[in-house]
């Protein structure tokens, strides 16, 4: 069961000259040799180490820091507090649009949730910063905290960052009422947190009225909008670098409060300061995965078709601003039925605001439903993939609307194929291993919605026949500096080291944000127009001088070729770019493209990436344990730019899929509100020896109306499908039903006592 | 009060003077040497991206106060490569795609490293993933690393076994 497949399914589609090609990653001599710079990473002349002090209490005010203590130390520059915290031009709780969120900033004493920002201590040393912190030793006016699922609650207007909360087609309370089986389950997922290796960190210098940032982002553009809009300063005078992110999963989408406060610290003492969170404080001020309850209702005819799906959440927001995962809205798209209803409702706990996390409300969401569809399966009696293929959806349920495209049939042939599902017995707690385990195999659906953003790109033919390509796009793991300069290079028509590509900076043109699996997609995009768009400006030099070979052949076309132009009704006539831009007299020629969602192809059409995710689990009869022992995925997200980054793409994301279903969950103390377990000895994320033999199948699939290049998105689909697949395996192999996530020994062993 | 010791570093040898006891060998590395390849994800031993090798052993840096290591021989991320050769594990990290981000590598690479020179797990990919569970890779490269650790460390026997003929 450990024998590895190395890269051996990566489909090698050759669609340029490097689209499509696994190439190794062009920034991993820089990785594997430890000169890539992370944020914190820098120490320019006189930098200064701020730290951050944290509340303890969940609710209520501070009423004293012992500031004189932590001035007193030696190393000790200043304490920062919202008593000498300098103004701002912005409110730090006002809010403009759903992608702005309130911040902490020591605008007031109030503290809304443990692990809040409530001072930030400057010195010469870490050491007498973290000391310093120590010292401040703050007392607190406490209110009762609440942080559990059971308070009032409210039904919200919007979802995520602007979903509708209620969504119907059809008559459910008559077609469930008239289903011949129903099932009605209610799910529960915790509180998570990314965990990017990186905590978040930023390094701030002010130079007058202009600020200098190395900052972990996956949104320069925005970022430079918060920085400006709270400081009153214009976009022009800040510079942030981002070359690289320690992974960011939608933590580091919007600017943190934290990192706002490394800024404000750096002015505050007017010398370069660096701020870094430590593992515990990423456990308030940064965003995570709002807990759920989900109550899932199905109706089925006696053959098991669906007709009738209800799926409703609660979930948390904080007390102070909203974030409502939209876990209801996966049940729009994956099965055919004909009355489909989702709804959300969400209660105000004394948390930091939840925040995108990878997938947020597709990986909740399918967790549930996945679930709810295995046990509709098993009241059915039908082998749960089958069971699947019944309801499969030929459009859009809620919508109507065909999709793009959508090779699901294939992923579940692949998938299935390659791991042996049709051995599968139908009767859970059929199957041991030789150590007399038992052993069980599920499966889920993985889907996740093809979202383009906006971005802008420059592209540059230089007199020597090279090419530059611009735009500030970020890489926090997924492979934009390989991805993208493969594109990059293939719209110039030139190789990746005659295509110089410049990213991560906020001197570039904006490249949106790496979120909702679409950087690679609305970056792409634009960096193809802006070949485009330089190669029509090259031939138009061209075909209009007489003494170039291409004279006249503007109506025959003119591609571009390995740093040529040449005539597409004969490849050998034709000339270099060097020669063209010499006559002309030119030292360089230069080209602009914009990379956006297609309004008509959006409006007629539904578009996802889908997926299959086949698990093999282990439990053991007596003492419960699970392990994850085979996990095969096979996924069609449209074309494939570089196979081994996608691959790598699906594994994390499966990753994530068993963290979600053994092993995640922020406990909080009743009591105090405050996290338990806000460290990774006993905040379990997967290590090595969680994770076995995986497979990632890329299955093909030719997308004619998602954008030009056809490409989807892979950052985020892996982790649905994942955990429902698992949590499926270990009823197969119990018998028991947990629908509470993540799955414990403990929730097994007593399913298995009831049982 | 000023504390003197001296660290070999990469190869070379370093005459240090702390002013502070607290300063662990991370923060020493990364704020006063500014040697940043080893990364601080957690500081409290419990993510294994400041690994490093003290006399050849892999231990986390976060844990270890500098001034209890006068003498001792240090290597980090940086001092891997020979020449501008890359060691075997760092080329086999990006043959097999064992990273993404990046951030956890240095520390994976200096633990694969030792625990290739500890010889205790042989080819056994199973006993791999155990040994490198101390390193936690939030982006999910394990298959990568396991393959990449596999792959060096039969690579890294060849060549003892040429070097032996
Ligand atoms: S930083 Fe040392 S183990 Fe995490
Ligand atoms: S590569 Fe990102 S944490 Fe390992």
């Amino acid at each position: 069961m450990s024998e590895i497949a190395s890269l051996s399914t990566g489909a090698r589609q050759r669609q340029g000259s490097n689209i499509g090609q696994p190439m190794t990653r062009r920034d991993g001599v820089l990785k594997v040799t430890g000169q890539a710079t992370y944020a914190a990473d820098n120490n320019p002349e006189g930098l200064l180490h701020a730290v951050v002090a944290t509340a303890s209490i969940s609710r209520g005010r501070v009423t004293h820091l012992n500031v004189e203590a932590a001035r007193a130390h030696p190393g000790v520059v200043d304490v920062m507090t919202p008593q000498n915290r300098p103004k701002l031009a912005q409110d730090p709780d006002a809010k403009d649009h759903p992608f702005m969120f309130r911040l902490d900033l020591l605008q007031n004493d109030r503290v809304r949730y443990a692990g809040q920002p409530i001072a930030v201590v400057i010195a010469k040393t870490l050491e007498a910063a973290t000391e310093g912190a120590a010292l401040l030793a703050p007392t607190y006016d406490a209110e009762p905290a609440e942080v559990g699922l059971d308070g009032e609650s409210f039904v919200p207007q919007v979802v995520g960052p602007g979903a509708p909360a209620k969504a119907e087609v059809g008559d459910f309370d008559a077609e469930y009422a008239g289903s011949a089986t129903t099932l009605d389950a209610t799910y529960e997922t915790p509180a998570q947190y990314h965990n990017a290796m990186e905590p978040h960190s930023i390094v701030a210098t002010w130079d007058g009225d202009s600020v200098s940032i190395d900052m972990p982002t996956q949104g320069l553009g925005m970022a430079v909008g918060r920085v400006a809009g709270l400081f009153g300063i214009p976009p022009e005078n800040i510079h942030i670098r981002s070359p690289f992110l320690g992974g960011g999963f939608g933590s580091k989408g919007m600017p943190a409060g934290p990192q706002m406060l490394g800024i404000i610290a750096a002015r505050h003492v007017g010398a370069p300061v660096k701020l870094v969170l430590s593992r515990q404080q990423m456990y308030g001020p940064v965003g995570h995965r709002g807990q759920t309850r989900q109550t899932v209702r199905l109706g089925m005819k006696d053959d098991g078709h669906l007709t009738a799906i209800e799926h409703h959440t609660l979930t948390t927001t904080s007390r102070f601003d909203d974030f409502l995962e939209p876990a209801s809205n996966v049940s729009h798209t994956l099965y055919a039925a004909s009355a489909i209803r989702t709804t959300h409702a969400g209660t105000r706990i004394d948390i930091g605001t939840p925040m995108f996390m990878r997938a947020p409300g597709e990986a909740t969401g399918s967790a549930a439903l996945e679930s709810a569809v295995d046990e509709a399966a098993w009241k059915a009696r039908i082998d749960p993939l089958d069971f699947r293929l019944l309801n499969y959806a030929e459009v859009e349920p809620i919508s109507g609307k065909p999709f793009s495209s959508k090779a699901l049939r294939e992923c579940y042939a692949k998938g299935a194929d390659r791991f042996g599902w049709a051995k599968r017995p139908l009767e859970p707690r059929s199957m041991r291993d030789a150590g007399g385990r038992l052993v069980g195999w599920g499966v889920g659906t993985a889907t996740f919605p093809a979202i383009m953003f906006q971005a802008a790109a420059r592209a540059v033919i230089r007199a020597d026949g090279s090419g530059l390509m611009e735009t500030g796009a970020h890489d926090m793991g997924q492979g934009s500096w390989t991805a993208l300069h493969q594109i990059a290079a293939d719209g110039l028509g030139l190789s990746m080291d005659e295509t110089e590509f410049r990213a991560g900076s906020s001197d570039l043109p904006d490249a949106g944000i790496a979120g909702g699996s679409g950087h690679t997609a609305t970056a792409g995009m634009a960096l193809h127009r802006a070949g485009e768009d330089v190669i029509a400006k090259l031939v138009e030099l061209a075909v209009n001088d007489e003494n170039s070979p291409l004279y006249g052949a503007g109506n025959v076309g003119v591609v571009a070729r390995n740093g040529r132009l040449v005539r597409q009704d004969d490849e050998s006539r034709g000339e270099p770019y060097a020669a063209i831009l010499e006559r002309a007299g030119l030292a360089e020629i230069e080209g602009k493209g914009s990379g956006v969602p297609d309004a008509g192809p959006r409006e007629k059409y539904a578009m996802y990436a889908h997926g299959a995710v086949f698990a093999e689990v282990t439990v053991d009869p007596e003492l419960g344990q699970m392990r994850v022992t085979r996990l095969v995925g096979a996924f069609a997200a449209g074309r494939v730019i570089n196979p081994r980054m996608v691959e790598s793409q699906y594994y994390g994301g499966m990753i994530w899929g068993i963290g979600f279903a053994l092993h995640e969950e922020a406990v909080h103390d009743k009591r105090s509100g405050r996290i338990m377990n806000a460290n990774l000895a006993e905040y379990h994320v997967p290590v090595n020896a969680d994770v076995p033999a995986m497979e990632a199948i890329l299955v093909h699939e030719d997308d004619p109306h998602v954008n030009a290049l056809g490409i989807k998105g892979v950052g985020e689909i892996g982790i649905t499908g994942t955990a429902g697949a698992i949590a499926n395996a270990v009823w197969h192999a119990t018998g028991v039903r947990v629908r509470r996530f993540p799955i414990t020994l403990v929730d097994v062993l007593n399913g298995a006592d009831a049982g | 009060m000023n504390l003197s010791l001296t660290l070999t570093i990469n190869g070379e040898q370093r005459e240090i003077v702390l002013d502070d006891p607290r300063v662990t060998l991370l923060d020493l590395l990364r704020e006063r040497l500014h040697l940043t390849g080893a990364k601080k994800g957690c500081d409290r031993g419990q993510c294994g991206a400041c690994t490093i090798l003290v006399d050849g052993q892999r231990i986390n840096s976060c844990l270890a106060l500098a001034i209890s290591y006068d003498g001792s021989a240090i290597t980090t991320i940086e001092g891997l490569a020979e020449n501008g050769a890359l060691h075997p594990v760092q080329q086999a990290f990006i043959d097999h795609d064992g990273f993404q981000c990046g951030f956890c590598t240095p520390g994976q690479i200096m633990s694969a490293v030792g625990l290739i020179a500890e010889a205790q797990a042989d080819g056994d990919a199973e006993r791999i993933r155990e040994a490198m569970s101390g390193n936690i890779c939030r982006c999910g490269a394990y298959q990568g690393i396991t393959e990449a650790v596999l792959d060096a460390q039969a690579k890294i026997s060849t060549g003892k076994e040429r070097d032996a003929a």
